[in-house]
This record gives C-alpha cells, sequence and structure tokens, in this order.
C-alpha cells in the first residue's frame, strides 16, 4: 500500500473535458490561485512551453484557462499537472455550457446597450434640430427629420428594449405585473403614438423619448446583471473545482483515474492519505479521516474497517482502499446541493422593492391615463387629441428613474461592501439583510479560528521540543497545531504512524509516543481534542487544544446588537467548549449539541414568529440553516457548498464586515426608499401637465433625464458616507 | 435641402461605422477579461 501511496498519480482518462476542432484540440481548466500579472505570464508560459501547445489563455475575470493543441487529448493531463507543478490548483472544467450562457446573455446585454447608445445619439440629433429650429423649418423638412428618427428609433429600440418586453410578457403570463410591465408599454406606446403623429404630421414625436428611456434602463439592467454574474461566476468555479477524479482498481487490479462522475456502485476506490472521497462507500481498511465537510468538526475520526465513509470525507492516516455505495449523484454532496436548491427556490419567493413597487404603481398609473381619457372626452375634446393625452400619461410616468434607482444604489452599495471584503452575491440579498433582527452564528470555523491551537502554557519547552520533534512527522491536525506552536525545527528520525492512535519513535534506545491516552498509556478519560507524549516509562504529559475565538467576534456581536439585532449562537459542538466561547464572544443565547436539521428547524421556528433571521455559518452542517434562513453569510475559510448557499462570503479572516454589511445594507435600503420618494414626487408634476396636454417631447425628455440623474446621484451618496 | 440629406447621410455612417467597430470589439472578446487585461500590462514580454 505505501508503495502504491507514493507512486505519482497516473494519467486520467480526460476525454470527455476536451474538445476537438479538426486536429486541434482544446480543454479549459478551472485555476484558482492566479491573482497578479506574474501568474498570468507564468501558467501562460509554462503550459505554451509544453510541445505541441500553441495557445494558452488565462481568464483572470473568469478564472479559467483555455489552451489549444495538435495532437493527443491525452495531454490535458499533462497540462494540468504542468499547472498543479507551477503551484495553482487545476481542475478540467466541466459546466462549460452554464458558463457560456451566461457569457453570452452578457455579451448580449452590452450589444444591446451600444444599440441604443447609437440610436440616442442619432435621434437626438434629429428631433433637438426640430425642437430649436423647429421655426425655421418647412413642415416638409420635419416631416423628413421625423421619418428618419422614426427608421433609426424604431427597429434600434425594438431590438434594444428586447429584454423588458421578455420579462413583461413572462409576468403577464403569471398574471403579475413588475417594473417591466409599465416599461414596456411606454416605449410601445411612446413608438406607436410617434408614428401616428408623424404620420398626421403632427409638431411633435416621442422617437427621442422612447430610444433614450430604453438606453437609461438597458444601463440600470446591465449593472444588475454584471452584480449577479460576479458573483455567480465564484460559486460556477466552486462546482468546476467539485469534479474530482478518482483512482479506482480495475479488472486486472490495476490503479487507473477516472472521473468521479464515472465511479460506479461496487467500485473499489483507493485513496491516499490527504485525499477527498466522491462517492459515498465502505471502507475495506481501518484509517483516520477527516470529516468536518460533514460534521464541522475538524479533529479527524478514527473509523474501523467496514465502516461507513460519506463523500467529501478526507483521508488523514494510513491510505485505504473505499468500495463505492453510491454514484456521486446519489452521494451526500449531491443530496445537499439538492437540498440548496430547495432554498433557493423558497427564496426567490421574495419580492423585490422594486416589483413590489410596481404592484402598487401599475393600477394606479393605468387609472389615472384612463381618468385623463375620460376627463376630455367629457369636455368635449376628440378622440385623437384625448387618447394623445391619456398616452402622454402613460409614457411620462413611466419608471424609467425607479429602473435606474434600484441598480445604481445596489451596484454602489454591493461595490462598497467588495472594498471591505464583502462579497455580495446578489442585488436583493442587500434588501433582505436590511430587514434582519436576529443574527445566528455557528460556533466553530465561524465565530472561532476552526483550526485547533495548543493552549496549555505550563508545558516545558524541553518537553514540548521532544513532542514536536515527533509531531513534525504527522498531517494530524492536532500534530500539526502542536508542531506549530513549537516552531520550526528537527524531525525525529523512524516515525511510525498507527492510524487512530498516535506516533513513535525509537531513538537512542528509548521509545517515544505522541498521540490518544490509550496509545501513551494515560489513565484518563479520552478527549478528542488533546495529545498525549510518553518518553519511555516516564509518566505521559497532556497538551490540550482549544479552537480560538476571531480576534473581533466579541465586537461584532456587540456591533450587532447595537444595530437592534438578537444574536445567538446554534453549535453541533459539546456544552463545555460552546459555553466558554459564547461567554467570550458575550453571546447570552446559545444551544449545544444541535444537529444541522435541529439549526434549520430553530430558523424554520424563528420565522414562524415573524423574525427575519441572519445564519452566519461555514461547515456543511450549517449548508441547511444557511439556505432555510433570511440571509446567509458564509466565512471565506467556508467549504464549497456552504458558500454556495450563503448570499454573501466574507474575504479574509475578520467577522467585523458583518456588522458593516448590515449597515451599509441598511443605508441602501433608505437610499432606495428615498430614489422612490424621489420618483413619486417626479411624478406629482409630470401627471397633471401631461393631462392637461402641456407635453412637448422637450419637456419630457428633461424629466426623464433629471430625474434618472437626480436618483443616480442620490445613490453615490452611500459611497461618500461614513458605516 | 441638398446640403441636409448629405450631412444626414454622413451624420448615419459615421454613427453606423462607430457602432460597427464596437459591436466588432464586443464579438472579438476585448471585454471578457477586464482583470486580467487590467494587469496584462505589466507583463515584459516582447513577443506578446
Amino acid at each position: 500500500m505505501a508503495a502504491l501511496a507514493a507512486a505519482p498519480a497516473p494519467a486520467a482518462d480526460l476525454s470527455r473535458y476536451v474538445r476537438h476542432r479538426g486536429d486541434c484540440a482544446s480543454v479549459e481548466i478551472a485555476v484558482r490561485g492566479a491573482r497578479c500579472a506574474n501568474c498570468i505570464a507564468k501558467i501562460e508560459r509554462g503550459v505554451s512551453a509544453l510541445a505541441g501547445v500553441h495557445e494558452a489563455r488565462l481568464n483572470l475575470s473568469t478564472g479559467k484557462l483555455s489552451v489549444a493543441w495538435h495532437g493527443h487529448a491525452d495531454l490535458a493531463w499533462t497540462i494540468i499537472e504542468r499547472v498543479k507543478s507551477l503551484g495553482y490548483e487545476a481542475f478540467p472544467f466541466g459546466a462549460a455550457e452554464a458558463l457560456d450562457d451566461t457569457h453570452m446573455e452578457g455579451r448580449a446585454l452590452l450589444r444591446r446597450l451600444a444599440v441604443a447608445g447609437f440610436g440616442t445619439v442619432f435621434v437626438m440629433g434629429l428631433t433637438d434640430a426640430v425642437w430649436y429650429g423647429g421655426s425655421d423649418m418647412t413642415a416638409a423638412t420635419r416631416d423628413l427629420f421625423y421619418w428618419l428618427a422614426a427608421a433609426v428609433s424604431v427597429p434600434a429600440t425594438l431590438y434594444a428594449a428586447m429584454p423588458f418586453f421578455a420579462s413583461a410578457y413572462k409576468s403577464l403570463l403569471k398574471r403579475q405585473t413588475n417594473m417591466d410591465v409599465p416599461i414596456g408599454a411606454a416605449i410601445l406606446l411612446s413608438l406607436g403614438l410617434s408614428l401616428y403623429q408623424t404620420v398626421t404630421h403632427a409638431s411633435h414625436t416621442y422617437f427621442d423619448a422612447a430610444i433614450m428611456l430604453t438606453f437609461l434602463l438597458l444601463i440600470g439592467r446591465y449593472l444588475d446583471f454584471s452584480l449577479r454574474n460576479h458573483a455567480q461566476g465564484a460559486a460556477r468555479h466552486l462546482l468546476a473545482l467539485q469534479s474530482i477524479l478518482s483512482r479506482r482498481f480495475d479488472f486486472s487490479g490495476n490503479l487507473e483515474t477516472v472521473a468521479a462522475a464515472d465511479l460506479a456502485t461496487g467500485d473499489r476506490i483507493f485513496l491516499a492519505a490527504g485525499e477527498r472521497t466522491a462517492v459515498d462507500g465502505v471502507l475495506e481498511d481501518a484509517t483516520d479521516a477527516d470529516l468536518s465537510l460533514v460534521t464541522g468538526e475538524s479533529v479527524p475520526v478514527t473509523l474501523p474497517k467496514g465502516a461507513v465513509m460519506r463523500a467529501g470525507s478526507v483521508i488523514m492516516g494510513r491510505p485505504c482502499v473505499l468500495r463505492a455505495t453510491a454514484r456521486v449523484e446519489s452521494s451526500l454532496v449531491a443530496d445537499l446541493a439538492r437540498l440548496l436548491e430547495a432554498g433557493q427556490q423558497t427564496r426567490n419567493l421574495y419580492v423585490r422593492l422594486a416589483d413590489r413597487a410596481a404592484r402598487a404603481y401599475v393600477p394606479f398609473v393605468a387609472s389615472a391615463s384612463l381618468a385623463v381619457l375620460a376627463a376630455w372626452l367629457a369636455m368635449g375634446a376628440d378622440l385623437a387629441t384625448s387618447v394623445t393625452n391619456a398616452v402622454a400619461v402613460l409614457i411620462i410616468t413611466c419608471p424609467c428613474a425607479l429602473g435606474l434607482a434600484v441598480p445604481a444604489v445596489q451596484t454602489v452599495a454591493t461595490g462598497r461592501l467588495f472594498e471591505r471584503g464583502v462579497f455580495v452575491k446578489s442585488g436583493d440579498a442587500l434588501e433582505r439583510l436590511a430587514q434582519v433582527d436576529v443574527a445566528i452564528f455557528d460556533k466553530t470555523g465561524t465565530l472561532t479560528l476552526g483550526t485547533p491551537e495548543l493552549v496549555d502554557a505550563d508545558i516545558p519547552r524541553d518537553v514540548l521540543e521532544a513532542a514536536a520533534k515527533l509531531a513534525r512527522a504527522s498531517r494530524h491536525p492536532l500534530a500539526r497545531a502542536l508542531a506549530k506552536a513549537a516552531g520550526t525545527g528537527p524531525v525525529a528520525s523512524g516515525v511510525r504512524e498507527e492510524a487512530g492512535s498516535g506516533l513513535e519513535a525509537k531513538g537512542d534506545g528509548v521509545t517515544e509516543r505522541l498521540g490518544n491516552a490509550t496509545w501513551c498509556g494515560a489513565r484518563e478519560v479520552a478527549h478528542a481534542s488533546e495529545l498525549w507524549f510518553r518518553t519511555g516509562d516516564n509518566p505521559p504529559v497532556r497538551f490540550s487544544f482549544g479552537d480560538r475565538l476571531r480576534a473581533d467576534s466579541a465586537d461584532t456581536v456587540r456591533a450587532l446588537e447595537s444595530r437592534g439585532l438578537a444574536v445567538e449562537m446554534l453549535t453541533g459542538d459539546a456544552e463545555a467548549p460552546a459555553a466558554m466561547s459564547a461567554k467570550k464572544a458575550g453571546i447570552a443565547h446559545w444551544l449545544a449539541r444541535v444537529t444541522p436539521t435541529e439549526k434549520a428547524a430553530r430558523i424554520a421556528a424563528l420565522k414562524a414568529q415573524g423574525h427575519r433571521v441572519l445564519m452566519i455559518g461555514d461547515g456543511i452542517n450549517d449548508a441547511g440553516a444557511l439556505a432555510q434562513a433570511h440571509v446567509s453569510i458564509a466565512p471565506g475559510s467556508a467549504v464549497g457548498v456552504s458558500q454556495l448557499a450563503a448570499d454573501m462570503i466574507l474575504r479574509g479572516d475578520a467577522l467585523f464586515q458583518v456588522a458593516e454589511a448590515v449597515g451599509v445594507a441598511r443605508k441602501a435600503r433608505v437610499l432606495v426608499l428615498e430614489n422612490f420618494a424621489l420618483a413619486g414626487l417626479y411624478n406629482l408634476i409630470a401627471i397633471p401637465v401631461a393631462a392637461f396636454g402641456l407635453v412637448t417631447p422637450l419637456i419630457a425628455a428633461a424629466m426623464m433625464a433629471s430625474s434618472s440623474l437626480l436618483v443616480t446621484l442620490n445613490a453615490l451618496r452611500l459611497a461618500r458616507t461614513g458605516p | 435641402m441638398n446640403g441636409i440629406a448629405v450631412l444626414v447621410a454622413a451624420a448615419l455612417a459615421f454613427g453606423l461605422v462607430a457602432l460597427a467597430i464596437l459591436l466588432w470589439s464586443l464579438g472579438s472578446g476585448q471585454y471578457d477579461d477586464p482583470d486580467g487585461d487590467a494587469l496584462r500590462i505589466l507583463i515584459d514580454d516582447a513577443d506578446d
């Protein structure tokens, strides 16, 4: 077995990731860890130096390396090995289709924006000429200008405003109204009305209003898209990294490397120390495993032969063989992914502020327009004038400012949070964060750093030094913590590791042992977070380990409480360590030994009482709770699934950004409401003007542009003010 | 009137050319990696 573990991983069959065009093959590789110009140069040059490779390009925005080469598909493996040897994590990228879709969506939006921008400038040029030179212009020239404006603005507007029409149509099919319904109606009506007026040689048209409206709204839409895309890119990247390769025994007993998705039930999988399992299975050898992905606790557990090991566990002891009992898609990790999806769906029921405003707004505007029509008819005006004025009301009340208001505020807010190290995945996450009144923290890895640390200060230096000589030979987290506490130094020779027990070295005729209580002959009750050390026949010495609180945990809790939030702690850990952490962090309400299901149930119970819960957690055991909560935050050290489940991700080791994020979210909400008020005020002036038939295209354009500008400037205030 | 026809045609042509160039740059992927492009300028490379 040891010989097997030492052998380099054989080449895997990566043909399902490789695309072929003629005799040219290409592959996309997800690279993690590349951040600077140097990284780009190093990776691209390193890969280009391989024989046959004629193109290697790293996209830093998406973290994807595209490589094209002449020759056999097998080179893909060599390329991945080369990137790894340069010091970066590299995985074949499986989810290429999903990425391409969003990519195309972004490009399509930019194309529409470009067309709308061009149309706006051109049509404005024509209509401005009419506004300022109309009195000197012959009717024929004016008609020519309007026809030219129509020729450009009708196709350009219809093409550019397609996203609004599509969204409005979808919403109407569900018998609901969103912001896009009045927007789509206003655009179509102003085009229709302008065409009618052009045909009837009227003096005013609204071609410029239609295209400018579309242009301004597309800016808002693009801001919203980049916000979502930026965050989802990170999430997709994580998913790609989960496409793990596995080594299994083939029929003749040789090891072959296959994609995790190709593993079948009954396959015997070889796992070396440090490798992560992709499927659930039964162990054929005893070993130590890190089950933190499943349980959230980082101290490894000894598993006997025949034990069930869930997907996502990492082997920490001897290499072993696992017999698969499930395929990847029916393993634990996939189950969790489905759980998350269900959580996301309930979250989709959340109605954005803008759409809630639209639901009140649409009936109001529609009835105002009908009232204007009725009033003009009652006063004896002809049908054309009455309809024109009614339509003018609809056009001028189009929620242009609203369409821009919310994305502008959210872009500024997320940009500001990003600078502070908070990664916001969607704009409505900010809206939800502004509403929370309860914050629930996980303990291990969230309030604490999640890695064990030596807590006994009264151990003699020479004993620590002697124990560290053994500890440096092991990958066990407690041994590593011990080695870290002792600093750098020599490693004992001839160290033997007994899985589930400890380390042993025979130097100078004296046997030294480092491991659990039984291994060292201590007669005390075994405890998970301690190590014993014995030299020869001397009494064993105990090393205790604890999990240190993050430096700013207590400050964060205090800051949240001062903002009016109730803070709780839920942990799967035992009472004693939980009580200690809660006391240090200043949390009065806490529960220990809570299972993942109970965590989610606690959140559901709070929800039923009408509370809005913010969940902050990092482990896979928190993923359900993260998905269940009104809004959720995961630290950057969190496992992939939890980062996927959370609405926001923290960078770095600090926790205080949680409190900052709540502050920024609340400020953003105030600004959005202010913007709504500004837009309402604007309508208060605009509707009477339109109702009395006084709206000229010049007034319409001026009001539209000024209200958009006002709203955007108001959003920018968020970037300036303190937290 | 002839002057207007020429000027309008010229303005339209200029606008369309600019639009075409923008759409081309979009299609050729020049906005695909803003983070990377910002850093690439720092790479000392004669042959790139």
